[in-house]
């Protein structure tokens, strides 16, 4: 295998490995977030409107870490700077 | 490596080419959505009026404006009016990006890196300025050394840090829903892009709430005095009732603080 298919390989990979790993964390956090707002939400009705804003911002804090994974992903995919640098090698 | 097809942001249509100058998508898109506000707010301007009956511009802005300084005044817990231009600007700017990127052929500049580390480095700047406006340079840098200069490297960090992570999250989250719309409408053309376009709205309207309310509690974190004694001008500006909201401002504070920290 030359260089050019071994960094393929290693890309495709690593970018659908980035986001399966990624995206498991926050799910399990943002699942137990909303969770425990519902029950909050039941036991206070009056507040609904501060707990929905803090739950919306901490679901947006959470769900960043899932973000970044998929940024990286997305890089390693379609913005490959190692990709790019043997791609610019092999046209010299 | 297939980037022909697939654009990751709108930096990379490069619409003229002027020497070293680029004219890309983002800037003419950003210019766009400008001339769209400032278009709006001139219309409605023109037909101002302190009448019982106003007009249906009127209207939307007063119900835009005046549900931005509650969500201001309670995150603050002073007086909206010295926060509401900056942060109501941001979620201006970036709700109205976010919407219309239905439209087709307009590309969000929120979906490109340059805007919205562009916007968090704004909010960056502005929270020292705050800051010291509001409590001087002493007590400005004083927080830094709180509890104990031990802390400072970490508060340091932890600046930055927040500022990166506002950028990225805006940006991962736009150029995603442009991305899945945009893959989709190459295996299931027929329903699924709409839908997904219609997730997206919804996660920009999101978006714009959640930059706009965490830029202003991190203003906030750097203007608050102390916790639970309103200075005397707040106190005089709001009267008594704001007290009470003070505490709820900063309990619910602590916490963004919290989630920050552990982000």
């Amino acid at each position: 295998m030359s260089g050019m298919e071994l960094i393929a390989v290693v890309s495709i990979v690593v970018g659908g490995l980035t986001i399966m790993i990624g995206s498991i964390g926050p799910a399990l956090g943002e699942s137990r977030a909303v969770a425990e707002a519902l029950t909050s939400i039941a036991q206070q009705p009056d507040e609904a409107g501060t707990i929905t804003r803090t739950l919306f911002v901490g679901l947006a804090m959470i769900e960043s870490t899932a973000i970044y994974c998929f940024v990286v992903s997305m890089i390693v995919i379609f913005a490959n700077p190692f990709w790019n640098y043997f791609v610019a090698q092999g046209g010299q | 490596m297939g980037s022909g097809s697939v654009t990751l942001t709108p930096d990379q249509v490069v619409l003229y080419q002027w020497g070293p100058i680029q004219l890309n998508a983002t800037i003419v898109f950003t210019w766009v959505t400008m001339l769209l506000l400032i278009l709006v707010a001139l219309v409605v301007r023109r037909g101002l009026t302190s009448d019982v009956e106003i007009s249906p511009g009127q209207n939307m802005l007063e119900i835009i404006v005046g549900g931005m300084r509650d969500h201001i005044r309670e995150l603050a817990g002073q007086g909206p009016d010295q926060f509401l231009p900056f942060v109501g600007t941001l979620f201006l700017f970036i709700a109205t990006c976010n919407l219309l990127s239905v439209v087709p052929g307009y590309q969000a500049p929120t979906a490109s890196l340059s805007t919205t580390f562009a916007l968090a480095l704004c909010v960056f700047v502005s929270v020292p300025i705050y800051g010291i406006s509001q409590r001087g340079l002493a007590g400005y840098l004083k927080q830094y050394v709180r509890p104990t200069p031990i802390m400072l490297p970490f508060h340091i960090i932890g600046e930055i840090s927040r500022t990166i992570a506002l950028a990225i999250r805006l940006f991962g989250n736009i150029m995603a829903g442009a991305l899945i719309v945009a893959i989709l409408l190459k295996i299931a053309p027929v329903v699924l892009p709409t839908l997904m376009q219609m997730l997206s709205l919804l996660t920009g309207l999101v978006q714009a709430y959640i930059f706009a309310v965490l830029a202003m509690v991190y203003i906030a974190s750097a203007t608050r005095a102390s916790r639970g004694t309103p200075s005397e001008d707040e106190a005089q500006e709001q009267g008594a009732p704001e007290e009470q909201r003070e505490g709820q401002a900063s309990e619910a504070e602590d916490q963004w603080e919290g989630q920050e920290r552990s982000d």
